[in-house]
């Protein structure tokens, strides 16, 4: 049982939750996740760990509301418990000194993306976050971002915000006026991918953090394999970043659809 | 007073000499076999409730009777966990059934969930007396599970007894059969135990793997209780070695580690189109339809339901898998095994009841390709016909293909089961652990000490796939060799401590 601290609204459907969770506060880095379960028929899903802090013993949650149990964790209140949460899991970001780096995020992506911009700067990274949403409202986290970006840029659908297009729009921007030594990527799988393919033709070394469906987290079913060079790999235990020019996106989208009939 | 001592002493109470005057070996030898009462085919193979319904009191008094007390009893070198079988067999032909579970207890932690699962025909019942005189073995597990389940449902459950706690924190990592009987045996000696459990279920295999159908979770969770009623402590949601690590184990002064972290990953073949939808690992199958109770309309967690559904392998969880599709609607559920029933591992009793439910068995068959259709959803497998060959380094015939004969076979779903890999996990963070290129941890045979000096290890990251008693007896092992290190030996197991 693990306590909510503090509960705010990003936006309409994305909701911030600082939870207790001292051991994990601690353990965790970079890259991590975390599993969560709400009631005692809640399914096990996994979640991104967007910041930590030790000295309250908590960490963050930024959940967007797109299901059943995403819906149950979002109405939970302060003071109210989280049934069951475990972590840290997956394979910490890999950090180190690259260069330039763009951090390439959208949606509820930059949750994740907030401690992996942190550690890049933190290595001596320069670092540009290109940040994607729909549309204004939809835009999350962006005071907290550019405290660890030299530069944000905010790309929206509707261009009602920063400039007009998509996410591969910003990045090749920042391509076209500067060498970028290291990409990273996190949001919807389909954003990914074209992510991939653009600093790929553009032969920018990038990694993408995949959210594929799980149950236990730790290796034990198999559910978020994805293939990655050919090769089957689990996200929860092998990733959940990967060599973005390698992964099967394609795949991935389709396997990403396995229930969703039964939803 | 030795262990043989004490099974002579035990055996020569008078009331045992006077039980085995009432009859002659001839007139017990001469009583068949009891057969198990089990639930119709066609019933169970559409519910989850139990297969086996357990043996009557009278059905019981009298199997007990077939039990010829031998002097020396081969049949406790077959159990793992060294079950004193006689003496809990006598007091249920005598009618003290409560006495009969305490004997139980005296050494397994879970006496109703092995007198379920163990694969006694391999274990205790493979040394009975009877087959050397040509006969059938004494039903050892269904006696197990009546004297277990009588003193379950009586209400009044004996709580073990323990020594004075003497202070000393032990740590266990897993809580599945081997953990669980660590932490039993440590708990009566006195030790302050702690299991730690990766998932939000306490239980591991017994409660992701096995289903309801052959192994209840309410049985598991009364023996859980009574390992919390004897001061074991479990710490669910903590997975050792990524939420806490070796070094916070040792700061919180645990002085033992047992480890017993399971077989993790589920293992795959590598054949074109193993990740289109519909194609997945038992593991997770039936950690969605058990643990997360995927099947009941309550449950958030979705499994899918499919009508076509084939399970590669042939061994107890393939049989589980398959009986849990056939009960969840498949109109057609198909084992698929590239060997002959011969060679299949999974018990005999559950081949027979997969059979009884109306379960396809296509033996010498070996999938090479699943085919999906436009949604990226398993519509057909392509299967490899199969002979046998020599016998291979297991013993058994090596399956050898015959040359162009395959055959398409339309499913909706194909459930691979044949194997799992040892949870890397720990070898990966506990550094200093010399591990096998299976990955599994390699531990001294007969202490099952690793080569970190304060660190055990038992059941399937030793082993690497095996049974819940064998799991079972290494905790029994481990617990037993981690006593005399830290108490008889008196010396602390770091070096520094």
């Amino acid at each position: 049982m693990n306590k909510i601290i503090t509960k705010e609204f990003l936006s309409e459907n994305v909701v911030k939750l600082e939870v207790e969770a001292p051991l994990i506060a601690r353990s965790r880095k970079a890259g991590h996740f975390v599993i969560v379960r709400v009631g005692e028929n809640g399914e096990r899903i996994p979640l991104t760990i967007a910041a930590a802090d030790p000295d309250r013993g908590t960490i963050m949650l930024i959940i967007q509301q797109v299901g059943k149990s995403t819906r149950k964790i979002c109405a939970l209140n302060e003071q109210e418990y989280i049934t069951d949460l475990v972590g840290p899991l997956g394979q910490a970001t890999h950090i180190e000194h690259f260069g330039t780096v763009v951090c390439a995020c959208g949606g509820v992506g930059t949750a994740p993306m907030l401690p992996i911009a942190e550690a890049m700067k933190q290595a001596g990274n320069k670092v540009i976050t290109v940040q994607a949403a729909r549309t204004k409202e939809l835009v999350i986290l962006e005071k907290e971002i550019r405290a660890f970006s030299d530069e944000v840029l905010i790309t929206t659908n509707d261009g009602s915000y920063g400039m007009k297009g998509l996410v591969t729009d910003g990045i090749e921007k920042i391509l076209q006026r500067e060498k970028v030594d290291f990409c990273v990527t996190i949001g919807p799988a389909i954003m990914m991918k074209f992510v991939s393919l653009l600093t790929k033709s553009h032969q920018v070394p990038t990694v993408a953090s995949l959210n594929t469906i799980m149950v236990d987290g730790t290796g034990m079913c198999g559910a978020c394999r994805v293939t990655v060079g050919g090769k089957t790999r689990f996200v929860c235990v092998d990733g959940p970043e990967f060599d973005a020019h390698q992964v099967d996106f394609d795949e991935m989208l389709i396997r990403l659809n396995a229930y969703k009939e039964l939803e | 007073m030795t262990t043989t001592e004490h099974i002579k002493a035990l055996r020569s109470e008078p009331w045992r000499e006077q039980l085995r005057q009432k009859m002659t070996n001839k007139e017990r030898v001469a009583i068949p076999r009891v057969r198990m009462p089990e639930l119709s085919p066609d019933f169970r193979s559409h519910s989850y409730e139990e297969v086996n319904l357990g043996l009557t009191a009278e059905q019981s008094m009298r199997e007990a009777q077939r039990c010829l007390d031998c002097p020396n009893p081969t049949c406790m070198g077959g159990c793992p966990v060294e079950i004193n079988i006689p003496t809990f067999i006598k007091n249920i032909e005598r009618g003290d059934f409560t006495e009969a579970a305490k004997t139980l207890k005296e050494t397994s932690a879970l006496p109703a969930v092995c007198g379920r699962v163990c694969p006694q025909e391999k274990q205790c019942e493979s040394q009975c007396i009877h087959l050397k005189m040509g006969k059938e073995a004494v039903a050892i597990g269904y006696l197990e599970r009546f004297a277990a389940d009588y003193e379950r449902e009586s209400g009044n459950i004996s709580i073990p007894q323990t020594a004075a706690a003497n202070g000393i924190k032990i740590a266990v990592v897993g809580s599945g059969p081997a953990g669980l009987s660590f932490a039993g045996d440590m708990a009566k000696l006195g030790y302050e135990v702690t299991v730690y459990e990766a998932l939000h279920e306490i239980g591991g295999v017994l409660k992701y793997g096995i289903p309801e159908f052959r192994l209840p979770n309410r049985i598991v969770d009364v023996e859980i209780a009574i390992l919390q009623k004897m001061g074991v402590q479990f710490v669910t949601n903590c997975i050792v070695g990524k939420t806490i690590s070796y070094d916070d184990l040792h700061a919180s002064g645990f002085k033992g580690i047992f480890i017993a972290s399971g077989a993790g990953l589920p293992n795959f073949m590598n054949i074109p189109g193993e990740n289109l939808i519909g194609v997945l690992s038992s593991n997770e199958y039936l950690t969605r339809v058990n643990l997360m109770a995927a099947a009941s309309p309550n449950s958030d967690t979705p499994v899918l339901k499919g009508k076509k559904v084939a399970i590669i392998g042939g061994g107890n969880t393939a049989m589980d898998s398959v009986r849990t599709a056939r009960r969840l609607g498949a109109d057609k559920a198909i084992i698929v095994y590239r060997r002959s029933e011969e060679e299949m591992p999974a018990r005999i009793e559950e081949i027979k009841h997969a059979k009884e439910e109306g379960i396809i068995f296509m033996t010498l068959h070996n999938p090479i390709k699943y085919i999906g259709d436009e949604n990226g959803r398993v519509v057909q497998m392509l299967l490899q016909k199969m002979e046998l060959g020599e016998p291979d380094a297991s013993g058994r015939r090596r399956p050898v293909e015959i040359s162009g004969a395959t055959e398409l076979i339309d499913i909706d779903m194909a459930i691979v089961s044949i194997g799992v890999s040892p949870n890397p996990l720990i070898p990966k963070t506990f550094h200093g652990l010399n591990v096998s290129k299976w990955g599994t941890i390699i531990v001294d045979p007969d202490s099952l000490k690793s080569d970190l000096p304060d660190i055990y290890a038992g059941g399937d990251i030793v082993r690497g796939g095996a049974t819940v008693i064998l799991a079972m007896g290494d905790g029994r092992k481990a617990a037993q060799a981690m006593h005399r290190q830290l108490k008889v030996s008196g010396l602390p197991l770091i070096p520094n401590s």
